[in-house]
């Protein structure tokens, strides 16, 4: 059922979707409790895919296998693949370091946590993990990111000032930027919007359109409307299980599933 | 709708309440007035005692037979030492154990022995702790009863209040933040050298210098390992003309500190002694006091910035 969904071309009509990522068998355990159950599905290139589904459903927990977040914590485990291109390479073998992962694919997080250093040090702490010293180079990435995440205009003269002055819509933006300063393969949000008001979760909503012309980006949201605004693609999962993935306007328009339908058009969640 | 009988009890209960409120807060204060008022009349003693005795004299003489002009400078001398050893050595060690403990360690039945240990350690009385530093300090490593001893002994009793405000303070940072700087790739010693040691920095300092003040007015440990009570010389200088500049010779030295001059004074029949004793109890107690200021001057500095 997802495999069909697979064949048929982006809504957004790119020339050639390739797959950035192919999720295989993916199961996941917190101790003893199995909260992903068997995920199959992929994520295309330099397109948006959400995450919906009641809270719960394991959307946060599949967000994080992406870069090993779950690695932190003891007794995590893993069954099954996600394999990168085009490299190739299973993300979640054994034999591959989550540093290494992390530093292929960056996250923004569910509530702004820039850390209590300058605006500057922020966007540059990435490239610091990565041994760059050479001021100049900093320099250079720090304005591209953050002309990238649309807050340079806003930043450029205090450079140095705290990034907690900023507002919270501003202190988004500026964690996007930092995850954007070490030229990622892709992006994960994990809830971006929910801790901002209507005015700053529509900039950040139009940051993710634009940023997907360089950059694969994945996101979970609580928003079904968000998802319909800024996704390609959309995979609805319920318990930890994969329920419907397919090109999101399908998706909204006529789901295939029964539980789908329900959850979308609010009789359920 | 109510009627008035109804009405007039619930105001007679909640003036009954009210009386109750009033009482307690009553007791309240008559109880921290007696903590208070304690403290104000111990500071006041040793203010009228010992005021008249402090001149530019006390703090340059040393311990003399006669009391008008005895002082207290091989024991200031002693004490700042002293304190310097407790810190350079509670310091990296307490800190070092704190931050393995709270990030590096495993979380299972072992560390945890471990960490209730840790929490023991600070209820044991600090004479135990002299034992144990004559023991090992004084004998087997024969550091002698030397400074080194006396700080290494106070630097013991101070580090469970270390390693355990280095973990509170780890703890107190959100886990955001933490995972915001994993998720850039930062390896572990990255995380805790950038991000976690800086944020948590004011609370370890106010950890160590309340532990420092607490170890500023130790007796019994440094009775233990035996410094002496009347000394009328300073260790040798920690500076040198020639090179390599610095000499560790007063590390070794003997030595006396606040507490113990005190005692030898309290326990002198003259009553000229008793005023010089009161006297140094009363800038032992201002010593302390400005180093609980300083951690809560650095605190607030520190954490100025820093906002969740």
């Amino acid at each position: 059922m997802v495999e069909d969904h697979l064949q048929g071309n982006a809504a957004t009509g790119a020339a050639s979707p390739q797959y950035k990522f192919e999720v295989r068998n993916l199961s996941f355990y917190y101790g003893a409790f199995n909260a992903l159950k068997n995920i199959n599905m992929v994520l295309h290139e330099k397109q948006v895919t959400a995450l919906i589904g009641p809270s719960g459903c394991g959307k946060s927990t599949f967000l994080r296998c992406f870069n090993r977040m779950h690695d932190l914590y003891p007794g995590n485990r893993y069954v099954g693949d996600i394999i990168l291109h085009p490299d190739n390479v299973n993300i979640l073998s054994r034999n591959v370091d989550p540093i290494e992962v992390r530093m292929r694919i960056s996250m923004v997080f569910q509530k702004p946590n820039p850390f209590p250093k300058s605006i500057y040090e922020n966007v540059a702490y990435g490239l610091r993990v990565r041994g760059v010293r050479q001021r100049a180079t900093l320099d250079h990435k720090v304005e591209e990111a953050l002309r990238g995440a649309a807050l340079w205009d806003e930043v450029k003269d205090r450079m140095n000032s705290l990034a907690f002055k900023l507002s919270g819509g501003q202190q988004q933006r500026l964690c996007i930027a930092r995850a954007l300063a070490t030229d990622p393969e892709m992006l994960l949000f994990d809830e971006p919007t929910s801790a901002l008001d209507p005015i700053a979760t529509a900039s950040i909503e139009e940051l993710i359109t634009d940023l997907k012309k360089k950059i694969t980006i994945l996101i979970v949201t609580h928003s079904m409307q968000q998802a319909a605004r800024v996704s390609d693609y959309t995979a609805y999962m319920y318990l930890g299980e994969l329920i419907e993935f397919g090109v999101t306007d399908t998706i909204f328009i006529k789901p295939k599933n029964k539980q789908t339908e329900d959850y979308i058009t609010g009789r359920f969640g | 709708m109510r009627n008035t009988k109804d009405l007039q009890e619930i105001r007679l209960i909640i003036v009954r309440h009210k009386r109750l409120d009033f009482l307690f807060m009553v007791v309240g204060v008559i109880a921290l007035m007696i903590a208070i008022l304690m403290f104000i009349a111990l500071f006041a003693y040793m203010l009228i005692d010992g005021m008249p005795r402090l001149s530019w004299d006390f703090f340059t003489s040393f311990p003399s037979r006669h009391p008008g002009s005895a002082g207290i400078l091989s024991a200031w001398v002693g004490t700042t030492l002293v304190m310097l050893v407790t810190a350079a050595a509670a310091v990296p060690i307490g800190i070092g154990a704190g931050v393995y403990l709270e990030e590096y360690a495993p979380k299972n039945i072992i560390t945890e022995i471990i960490e209730i240990n840790i929490t023991n350690l600070a209820g044991v009385p600090s004479i135990v702790y002299g034992l144990l530093a004559l023991g090992i300090f004084v004998y087997q490593l024969g550091f002698g009863q030397s400074i080194l001893s006396a700080g290494l002994a106070l630097a013991l009793l101070i580090l469970p209040i270390v390693i355990v405000a280095t973990r509170e303070a780890i703890r107190s940072i959100p886990v955001a933040i933490r995972e915001g700087a994993y998720a850039l790739g930062a390896s572990k010693w990255q995380t805790v050298s950038d991000h976690l040691l800086p944020y948590s920095a004011a609370g370890i300092m106010t950890g160590v210098i309340i532990g420092l003040a607490r170890a500023i007015g130790e007796t019994a440990p440094i009775i233990t390992i035996g410094a002496l009570t009347f000394i009328a010389f300073l260790p040798p200088s920690p500076i040198k003309a020639e090179f390599p500049f610095l000499s560790f010779e007063w590390l070794t030295a003997p030595f006396t500190v606040m507490p113990i001059q005190m005692f030898n004074w309290v326990s002198r029949p003259q009553e000229e002694f008793q005023l010089n004793a009161a006297a140094a109890g009363l800038i032992l107690v201002v010593m302390t006091l400005a180093m609980n200021a300083f951690a809560i001057y650095v605190r607030y500095r520190m954490r100025k910035n820093i906002k969740w």
